[in-house]
């Protein structure tokens, strides 16, 4: 089992969204969050003050996955979420060791 | 023979100038009366009676027409401060400030009304004194539906007694923009009251009431002021920079970002201060005609113009126009135009909003910047820069034609001639700036002394909802 933790533009979500829905993934769970990588943030001007927001609105993904499913994840995300700008986010995988339904207390890749 | 045919001339003029529409049907019966040999002193009495009650139908009709717009007026002179000022105000502060925001503007409808009406009105509004009223309306005594003929001949003196009070709800209201996220409540409860009584009324009374020193009819110096330039906005916007001078900066200004948490609710707000603002400045005709259309036309105007100025002089330097330099210029001009309303014609109404919008844009920019004061929702940059364009501008551009204030046929601003009448704004607006200084500096030391004025460093990073109120404006888990 690996667990896949995607940060995107919020902008791409949906897209993402159904095209993992289409490629048989039946779960997810969606953050919003704050963040900046190597993109630049923007300035607002209010009544002539100025504040630069370098923690920009990103949207995390996050899922775990049955080991033959993360391929097809991760390309579908990559397919997707990619505008091809700076601050389209980055994808991070890591194993898992256990996965536990709490209603009937089932256990590895049957609870996913 | 001879009063009779008086009277029936009378009659038919009365008829043809005070009452157009029905005219037509009664003027026809007349000719037969006054051909009637009316030389019998029963046919004169009947006419006399007739006469008599046709005057107080005249009368009724008129005082149900002024008093119908009188009360709109004054509603939305309430609407103003609740809910205009308190979502204008409210949207501007950070998330924890906004129900302290909001809650300080509307303690002021409860707490000035009721000193309103134990007394507030009459030192405004009672006797002739050259600086303050008297006590003869002490808890509203002799205040009812009967008018007040020195200030308003048509409307109960109820009505007028009511939409005064909303000036005066308002006005002190305005303040807490300057001292926003960290003016203790108590503090602001204790601040009001005393600005209330010691600048607010008596001001009110020079500059509006009957024998006041700046009295436009009457007065030592003339000071033209239709709704409330230099009472309403020269007070508050003065008042709010020794606050914010008195009080000091906010924790973390100007390093920390303390931008507007919800602009939408600050663009309601400022949408239905805009609205609200026919009833201040067109109300302040104190009746239905002309005046009121005249006043009315130039507010809207004002508002429009300024909210182009600053838009413009925004665009100009940042590249962009943004919703809060729009609304904050429709407020600007709105100021502005406050003591001009009723003098000024449509075109100076656009001269003035104009200039209004760029320099408030200017002063909350450029001047806040340079001087480093924290007025934090730019309480003064609005409301005490607005009115003092705005008074000085009055002089500039009023003209007779609009309101011959001073008498028939004599001029009134410059544009008539009377470049005297700028220098008289002049000293209005000086004397209200001085006197809204000096007042407010002795209050802020009786404040801090009884109750405090600032909250402690704490409970301002903690927030003021929360310390103060003990809730939240937005509590996201429920």
């Amino acid at each position: 089992m690996m667990k896949l933790e995607a940060i995107i533009q919020p902008s791409r979500f949906e897209s993402v969204k159904d095209a993992l829905r289409e490629a048989g993934i039946e779960g997810m769970t969606v953050t919003e969050v704050r963040g900046h990588g190597r993109q630049k943030g923007h300035t607002e001007v209010y009544r002539g003050r100025e504040y630069t927001v370098d923690l920009l609105p990103k949207i995390k993904l996050e899922m775990v996955l049955p080991d033959k499913l993360v391929n097809t994840v991760v390309d579908t995300i990559l397919k997707t979420a990619k505008t091809g700008k700076i601050g389209d986010g980055k994808i991070f995988l890591s194993r898992v060791e256990e996965a536990i339904r709490i209603r009937n207390e089932e256990r590895g890749e049957s609870a996913l | 023979m001879k009063h009779a045919v008086l009277c029936c001339c009378l009659f038919v003029s009365l008829l043809a100038v005070a009452v157009p529409l029905p005219a037509q049907a009664p003027a026809s019966t007349t000719p037969a009366s006054a051909s009637s040999p009316a030389g019998s002193s029963d046919a004169s009495k009947e006419l006399n009676d007739k006469l008599a009650q046709l005057d107080q139908k005249v009368a009724a009709a008129q005082s149900a027409g002024d008093n119908a717009w009188m009360l709109t007026s004054a509603a939305l002179v309430l609407m103003m401060t609740g809910p205009g000022l308190a979502l204008f105000y409210g949207g501007l502060v950070r998330r924890k400030n906004t129900l302290a925001i909001m809650m300080q503007s509307f303690a002021m409808m409860g707490l000035i009304t009721v000193l309103w009406a134990i007394c507030g009105y009459s030192l405004a509004f009672g006797g002739d004194g050259k600086f303050i009223g008297d006590l003869s309306h002490v808890f509203l005594r002799g205040v009812g539906v009967a008018p007040n003929a020195d200030y308003s001949a048509t409307i109960p003196q109820l009505t007028f007694m009511v939409y005064q009070l909303m000036f005066a709800v308002i006005t002190p209201a305005l303040i807490t923009g300057a001292t926003a996220e960290r003016m203790k409540f108590s503090g602001t409860v204790l601040f009001m009251t005393l600005w209330f009584f010691v600048v607010y009324v008596p001001l009110a009374h020079m500059v509006w009431g009957k024998g006041g020193l700046l009295n436009a009819a009457g007065g030592k110096f003339p000071c033209l002021d239709f709704a409330g330039g230099t009472v309403v906005h020269i007070t508050s916007g003065v008042s709010a920079l020794v606050c914010a001078l008195y009080m000091g900066k906010r924790v973390g200004f100007p390093k920390q970002p303390m931008p507007p948490h919800s602009l939408v609710l600050s663009f309601i707000g400022a949408c239905l201060l805009w609205v609200g603002w026919f009833g201040f400045n067109a109300g302040s005709a104190l009746a239905a005609g002309g005046l009121a259309s005249s006043a009315f036309v130039a507010t809207h105007f004002g508002a429009a113009a300024a909210a182009f100025g600053w838009s413009v002089a925004e665009w100009f330097k940042n590249g962009k126009a943004s919703a809060l330099g729009a609304i904050s210029g429709a407020v600007a001009g709105l100021v502005a135009i406050t003591p001009a309303a009723g003098f000024v014609r449509p075109m100076p109404a656009l001269v003035i909003g104009l200039i209004a919008g760029v320099f408030c844009y200017l002063m909350v920019t450029k001047v806040k910047a340079l001087f480093g004061y924290d007025d934090a929702l730019d309480a003064f940059g609005v409301h005490g820069a607005g009115g003092t364009i705005g008074a000085l501008l009055t002089g500039v551009f009023a003209q007779a034609i609009v309101n011959p204030i001073f008498g028939d046929g004599k001029p009134v601003g410059a544009r008539d001639g009377n470049w005297g009448q700028v220098g008289n704004q002049l000293i209005g607006v000086l004397f209200s700036w001085g006197f809204a200084l000096v007042g407010t500096i002795v209050i802020l030391k009786i404040t801090d002394l009884i109750t405090g004025f600032r909250v402690t460093e704490e409970h301002e990073v903690e927030g003021l909802d929360i310390t103060q109120h003990g809730e939240e404006a937005y509590y996201l888990e429920s």
